[in-house]
């Protein structure tokens, strides 16, 4: 049995890539290595600078806007108009589909987050290529876990770029702000404390980089692995 | 019934008759544009939350509003309660700050409500039966563009009415409260109009329901915090200008400046807009993007088939 299969993979690409849906995709990271050389400009190589653009801007806002639009361009558009039947249909197991479907979503992830993230640090502290690094690999493992988690949602609601996005504003952005103790159910939080330790800053204050990691990988994993069950017993619904 | 092989007689040439049955069309009054845009701007309206639709529609404004309502419910619970304890003279959040305070709420709803008036028609081809109406394109326009504003100026003006009338209840001065929130008023029907202009000129180019969602929060959500990451920059480097400047490109901060330049209000960014050339720019840049989103939902419209 293979776990990935080419044809979904090259089929997800085109789905990503088909007319709006990739425009965005290249905004974001343009907007993140704009700023970063604007601030540059501006300040010069400052640890200021370089918080507000790579965490403000870059983990908080531009990698998990990068892996909804990924993910939900992935799987929702299909079940929105029921041709994933035709995907189900297949004798190609479940789980395969959905790591199939993953692996073109980190891949954006990858080259529309964490490589912008990789080359706004290296502008922005020319000086310390550790906190682009760090930045760059907070990305990959934030990036991943959000893909897990929004492939989960885009088969559990019809709604899922709604509730992602919900979910991004108001319990990482706004909740996440606001009380320390999300911190441990958070993302970005995670992915801002592996930052934390390659670069030597203090994003997230108390967060133990075990759990951090663990925790990731449990999203990941979990995640996955609750898609593909999903879909094994997947019931094609009218909206309301 | 007779056959031809017994009476064979000459066929009758065919014709046809048009029996009046007594079908009448109608001869009543016909209320024209005028009405026709009046009852879809309230159907718009009712639509953004939730009203004479289904249940589940409802859910997302209606908790919205509530969010909205919470702090303010909150903040004059507190100015009630603790004003001699406190030394209290005036509202503990400025009605002008109110709105960039609770911006991610406004974005939500709006991200949510605009495509559902907009990308809906367009998707669903419902489009055809309005413009089959007595209705010109540019009324359509105009008159979504009417509801969603008009639906967003009350998400973000019912909260700054309750802190309104719990503030002079608590004994404020009358006339200085209704000063600032008369202007707080103003402000909240420019971000109304800014932020429905952006949000319908967005939505109608993305006919997908779900991506324009995306689509509208990303503008939005982006837009906002970049501005405020180069205001903070260079408000920290001393280059004030940049930042003042930058504050043009997201709506929260363009109007929170201009109500900083008008109503002389309490500023909420790190660099608000001073001089008045500044102030001038801001105006300019606020009637700009209203009616260059509605110019651009105009030519939107044009290539619109029936």
């Amino acid at each position: 049995m293979r776990l990935v299969s080419p044809t979904i993979v090259r089929l997800g690409v085109k789905s990503i890539f088909g007319r709006w849906r990739g425009v965005l995709l290249f905004v974001l990271p343009l907007v993140l290595v704009g700023l970063a050389v604007l601030a540059r400009a501006l300040v010069g190589q400052s640890e200021e600078g370089s918080q507000h653009t790579l965490y403000g801007l870059g983990l908080v806002v531009v990698v998990p806007l990068v892996a909804l639009l990924a993910t939900s361009g992935l799987l929702a558009p299909e079940i929105d108009d029921g041709s994933i039947s035709y995907l189900l249909a297949k004798p190609v197991p479940r789980s395969t589909i959905v790591l199939s479907k993953l692996v073109v979503a980190v891949a954006c992830v990858l080259a529309f987050a964490s490589v912008p993230m990789l080359l706004a640090g290296l502008v922005l502290r020319t000086d310390d290529p550790s906190v682009a690094v760090g930045f760059a690999l907070g990305s990959v493992l934030g990036g991943t876990a959000y893909c897990a988690l929004f492939a989960l949602l885009s088969v559990v609601t019809r709604h899922a770029v709604v509730v992602g996005l919900v979910y991004l504003l108001v319990w990482e952005g706004l909740l996440g702000g606001l009380l320390d103790g999300v911190r441990w159910l958070s993302i970005t939080r995670w992915s801002a404390e592996v930052a934390d330790r390659v670069a030597g800053l203090t994003l997230v204050a108390q967060l133990p980089l075990t759990y951090a990691l663990a925790a990731g990988v449990v999203v990941i994993v979990g995640g996955t692995w609750l898609t593909g069950r999903r879909l094994r017993a997947f019931n094609l619904t009218g909206d309301e | 019934m007779s056959t031809p092989s017994e009476s064979p007689v000459a066929p009758e040439p065919p014709g046809g008759v048009i029996h009046d049955l007594g079908y009448r069309p109608y001869a009543g009054p016909r209320l024209g544009e005028a009405t026709v845009a009046r009852s879809f701007f309230t159907t718009g309206l009712r639509n953004t939350y939730g009203l004479g639709r289904s249940a589940r529609s409802k859910v997302l404004p209606m908790i919205l509003l509530g969010l909205m309502l919470l702090p303010a419910l909150i903040l004059v619970g507190v100015l009630v309660q603790a004003k001699d304890l406190l030394g209290l003279d005036e509202q503990i959040v400025p009605y002008s700050t109110y709105p960039i305070t609770t911006q991610l709420l406004i974005s939500v709803f709006v991200a949510a409500q605009a495509p559902a008036l907009i990308s809906r028609d367009l998707r669903f081809r419902t489009i055809t039966l309005y413009l089959a109406r007595p209705m010109r394109r540019s009324a359509y326009v105009l008159v979504r563009f009417a509801s969603l504003t008009v639906a967003t100026f009350l998400l973000v003006a019912a909260p700054l009415l309750l802190m309104y009338v719990g503030g002079l209840l608590a004994g404020l001065p009358l006339a200085r409260e209704s000063g600032r929130f008369l202007g707080a008023l103003v402000g909240a029907a420019l971000l109304a109009a800014c932020l429905s202009g952006l949000a319908a000129l967005v939505s109608a180019l993305t006919i997908r329901r779900g991506l324009a969602v995306a689509a509208v929060i990303v503008v939005l959500l982006v837009s906002y915090t970049v501005v405020v990451a180069i205001q903070g920059i260079s408000y920290e480097s001393g280059h004030e200008t940049v930042g003042q400047v930058a504050g043009v490109f997201s709506p929260y901060t363009l109007v929170n400046g201009v109500q900083v330049v008008l109503f002389d209000s309490p500023e909420a960014t790190a660099t608000p807009p001073e001089g008045a050339a500044m102030g001038v720019l801001y105006v300019v840049a606020t009637l700009l993007a209203v009616g260059g989103s509605l110019a651009g939902l105009m030519a939107r419209y044009r290539r619109v088939s029936p």
